[in-house]
């Protein structure tokens, strides 16, 4: 019963979004409002029946029903209860789902929202929606659909992928989706604003707080999928720029530079060709981003890969780029600017300068993922391109961004003058000199490590001298400290909200540099009663124990740690045996810290106990990155709010 | 003023390019083996079974078993070049987690850096093209009407 | 200002890239070419699960197939497993030595997979990868068909077939010695 259920309730989804889609279309050429409704109708329909179908794998989840194969593949009768809700999103078939079904509820939001406030472009924003929806609805229906039967029906599923068994995996996902699928908002508000000729600043206001959100949560995702690599995969590490990290940077980084120039235009109405195709070409890379994961082109640890489902990305992709891109041209006369640019010492250069330095991020990321394919087609060589080439090239590009974090908000618009450039950052360039001297009498030798820090405590200088200063400022007129740090906060909370994302970034950069510069690590074998040490801690060897969960066998270490003789934790690193998998898993054990985090990876064990292999690891610094996430919140959150005075 | 900030920025990027181009120069070893030379040399070898890790950071057991190779190879006397040519000729270029930086691939080195070149060039010109003349009139005159509205909207500011 | 047409030079820059992405899936990312063809095949000095010797030189004059399995690699070795023992059987008397490698395991779990198909041929463990490296393995099941001059001529990525093996060893077997 399920599965003809949900296979039509997926079939009905897809009519009514390609209705939708061609009736909006309609009733924007012919004006009728019938149409319209109609079309509205179409998206709260096909919303229904998507929201459907997860109800019923839902049910079919927790009710063990392994007559369908995702649930068969997806989980087993051993698999707890929140991972059985959540193994919803744990591979392919399923993550379309999910995708498609954040598509319909921001379409919905858009229904609610523009219906009457946008009557000209309303129609066509629908309709781009629908559209997109209707290509993952397409997705469900032909190459991945989810209710495939299974015969026989196997007494017991498979389970889930241990390393899916986390909680970074019920929330990655979903905050990454967010993001993804936030996007398809302006970029359909720029299709429409270049359907009807309304080429101007409107799809950028309107949808700016869009923006904003999808940002946040592509950078909460990225953080999340850095913290589920963290602490599950054994490592150590955060990120690796394997191809699928890569194609989620991406989109985070061209969406950045979007970000940062539709402010140049909003005030300076020009940048609208530039602004138009960042726009479309992120919508672009979050296509290229699922289609790299779901083709298998380029091998990586992510990628459930199926058959025909990458030929349907991939014409997707071509007629997305095309039709947007071709649109785009065929209106470029609309698109001059009309304002100039008064000095190259202005904050309009500071912004193209950040432009510049995002897309060539971008495309360095871009260029070393693919590059393996060209190679092979043009030489028939396999090669792969890993780590130090993308540390190597975006090092210096991100160095870059982190000063002009400092330069642009307090750069004058238009032409700074000299005056300005003294009384904005004179103090902050000496302070942040101050601190990489500072850094370099305790010991720190490491070039990198120094300017990364100098340039943290100079843009942190900037952003407090202007803080000081305007709270000062607010003060003349009888506040108290406090008050007028709140109003001013709240008056100016795009600006200051923005202060305080990059203040996330700040630390985040801050838990990148100390990190990578001083970390260590240490593999050793020890006998029971043995200890190693590393950097001032001492880890013993206690034992090990053997255990039965609910679907994988375990075997645990006791590793009791000290640190200069106080503490005396035990940690329980563990190898996990899932039946279903060729080797065991590693479950780490660590504990974090402000600075330091004690991690300890077990290895080779002998069967009796008598001797462990383990790597120790002092990672430093990590934490600021998950701190950082948690700022970038706070100033998300602020920078979104309704403005204070509305005029509209 | 304008060359301050195109140089800031160049030096700044040279200093992190050479800072991290800089080759270390470590005597091969014969005995006991630098970690740190294992480590290096693991580091630049891909982990064929985890695809995106490198042989010093993965906890897989194939992992394991190759850094113990290199341990054992550097004690014998190879030094790192050696070592890591062995790997190569055991797996092909595909085992190096960096193209050489000779050849086909050393496109995948240059081009990011020409591009980024291009880019500055092209952000010049752009910034060349929208500039006013430098005779242009002073950014300091404010149209009466602005101003008003500027005056006006400052004083319903302070109010609470 | 731009000639009208230089404007189409945007959409038209996406399509190098889709076509690169398009013959991306001709190709297959984890099938990488083994350096080792038509190279000697390197040396290897092995104790068999019944304790005996076996190395690669001993058996230089005979067609070797070397086999690398091990028990967790579900199902391919298991779905091999009986396709190695017929083409053991088959050839052995013709100048043929299958030998297996046992990667990463378990004794007691090795033997038993032995046990199952009744191999009858040489199986050896590889305890600390050595052999592996040396084969440029990348996974299992991985088959190695090496001539009566040691030399390394094919290799089989995944399960081996009857008639797999059997190509390989006609093809070799017709060579002069």
């Amino acid at each position: 019963m399920i599965p003809e259920l949900g296979y039509g309730a997926t079939v009905a989804a897809l009519v009514l979004a390609l209705w939708g889609a061609a009736a909006t279309v309609m009733s924007a050429r012919s004006g009728s409002a019938a149409l319209l409704r109609s079309g509205e109708r179409a998206a709260v329909g096909a919303f229904a029946l998507i929201t459907a179908c997860i109800a019923l794998m839902l049910y079919a989840f927790l009710t063990f029903d392994f007559s369908i194969q995702y649930v068969a593949i997806n989980t087993n009768r051993g698999t707890p209860f929140y991972y059985r809700i959540t193994a919803l999103w744990g591979a392919l078939e399923g993550s379309i789902v999910l995708w498609s079904w954040m598509l319909s509820i921001y379409t919905l939001i858009v229904v609610v929202q523009y219906r009457r406030r946008q009557p000209e472009l309303y129609p066509w924003v629908l309709s781009v929606m629908l559209g997109i929806l209707a290509f993952f609805l397409l997705v469900m229906t032909i190459p991945a659909p989810p209710f495939e039967r299974l015969t026989p029906i196997p007494p017991d599923g498979r389970g889930l992928n241990p390393l899916l068994q986390d909680s970074g995996m019920i929330t990655h996902p979903v905050a990454l989706y967010l993001g993804f699928t936030g996007f398809t908002v302006p970029f359909a508000f720029a299709m429409a604003g270049l359907i009807v000729g309304r080429t101007g600043e409107e799809w950028i206001t309107i949808t700016r707080r869009w923006t904003i959100i999808a940002w946040y949560f592509l950078s909460l995702g990225l953080l999340i999928g850095g913290w589920w690599s963290y602490h599950v995969l054994g490592w150590g590490g955060y990120w690796a720029w394997d191809p699928v990290e890569n194609a989620a940077f991406m989109p985070w980084l061209t969406a950045t530079a979007f970000l940062h120039s539709v402010m140049v235009q909003e005030r300076r109405r020009m940048l609208k060709l530039w602004n138009l195709s960042l726009i479309i070409l992120t919508f672009g890379l979050t296509i290229f981003g699922t289609f790299l994961t779901r083709s298998g082109i380029i091998g990586s640890v992510h990628s459930f890969t199926q058959g025909s489902i990458g030929i349907f990305f991939l014409g997707f992709l071509a007629l997305a780029l095309l039709g947007s891109f071709s649109l785009l041209a065929s209106r470029m006369e609309r698109l001059r600017a009309e304002g100039v640019l008064d000095s190259v010492v202005s904050r309009e250069s500071m912004f193209l300068l950040n432009n510049l330095f995002l897309v060539a991020a971008a495309f360095t990321v871009f260029f070393g993922t693919v590059f393996p394919l060209l190679s092979e087609a043009v030489r028939g060589v396999k090669i792969s391109v890993g780590a130090p080439f993308f540390n190597l090239v975006n090092i210096p590009v991100f160095l870059s961004l982190l000063f002009l974090m400092g330069v642009g908000p307090l750069i004058a618009w238009r032409r700074a003058s000299a005056e300005n450039l003294k009384r904005n950052f004179l103090k902050p360039v000496l302070a942040g000199f101050v601190a990489a001297a500072a850094l370099r009498a305790v010991g720190v030798a490491n070039g990198l490590v120094l300017t990364a820090m100098g340039l943290v405590v100079f843009v942190a200088s900037t952003i407090a001298l202007d803080l000081f200063r305007a709270v000062r400022a607010r003060r003349r007129s009888g506040d108290g400290w406090s008050a007028a740090t709140w109003g001013l906060l709240l008056r100016q909370n795009r600006r200051y909200g923005g202060f305080i994302v990059h203040l996330g970034i700040l630390v985040v950069a801050l838990g990148v540099a100390g990190s990578q510069a001083w970390s260590v690590q240490k593999e050793v074998t020890l006998d029971r009663g043995q200890s190693a040490e590393l950097a001032g801690y001492h880890v013993r060897f206690d034992g090990l124990s053997a255990s039965e969960e609910s679907n994988h066998a375990k075997v645990t270490g006791a590793f009791t740690v000290t640190n200069r003789g106080a503490g005396g934790d035990v940690l329980h690193p563990a190898k996990k045996f899932y039946p279903q998998d060729q080797s065991p898993i590693a479950a780490v054990d660590y504990r974090l810290g402000f600075f330091e985090d004690i991690y300890v990876v077990l290895g080779d064990f002998a069967n009796d106990g008598s001797h462990a292999t383990i790597k120790v690891q002092v990672n430093r610094m990590v934490s600021w990155l998950w701190m950082g996430g948690f700022v970038l919140t706070l100033g998300a959150a602020l920078a979104i709010l309704p403005d204070a005075r509305r005029t509209a | 003023m304008r060359r301050g900030w195109a140089g800031a920025a160049a030096v700044i990027a040279l200093t992190a390019v050479a800072a991290w181009a800089a080759p270390s120069t470590k005597p091969p070893s014969t005995g006991p083996v630098d970690e740190q030379v294992v480590h290096e040399v693991a580091s630049q070898l891909r982990c064929v079974v985890c695809q995106s890790l490198s042989v010093a950071d993965s906890p897989s057991e194939t992992a394991n078993q190759m850094r113990a190779i290199i341990r054992e190879r550097l004690a014998a006397g190879e030094n790192p070049e050696q070592v890591r040519a062995y790997f190569v000729a055991k797996y092909g270029d595909w085992i190096l987690l960096s193209p050489p930086r000779s050849g086909f691939t050393l496109l995948v080195w240059v081009v990011p850096f020409v591009g980024l070149g291009i880019g500055l060039v092209l952000v010049a010109v752009a910034v060349r093209r929208w500039s006013r003349a430098p005779q242009a009139a002073a950014p300091s005159q404010i149209d009466p009407a602005v101003r008003e509205r500027i005056r006006r909207e400052m004083s319903q500011m302070d109010k609470p | 200002m731009k000639a009208s047409w230089l404007k189409w030079a945007i959409p038209a820059a996406v399509v190098p890239v889709l076509l690169l992405l398009a013959y991306g899936f001709k190709t297959n990312p984890h099938d990488i070419p083994s350096p080792l063809l038509n190279r000697p095949a390197a040396a290897f000095s092995l104790t068999t699960f019944s304790g005996a010797p076996i190395s690669l030189e001993s058996l230089r004059g005979s067609v070797v197939v070397l086999n690398f399995w091990a028990s967790w690699c579900v199902p391919a070795c298991y779905d091999e497993a009986p396709a190695l023992e017929r083409t053991w059987r088959e050839y052995k008397d013709k100048g043929v030595t299958v030998v297996g490698v046992d990667v990463q395991d378990k004794e007691e779990a090795a033997r038993e997979f032995l046990a199952k198909f009744n191999h009858s041929f040489p199986n050896a463990p590889d305890p600390k990868g050595r052999v592996s490296v040396d084969y440029g393995v990348y996974g299992v099941p991985e088959t190695f068909f090496i001539d009566r001059q040691g030399r390394v001529r094919f290799k089989v990525v995944g399960g081996l077939t009857d008639e797999t093996a059997r190509h390989h060893l006609d093809a070799l077997l017709k060579e002069p010695s």
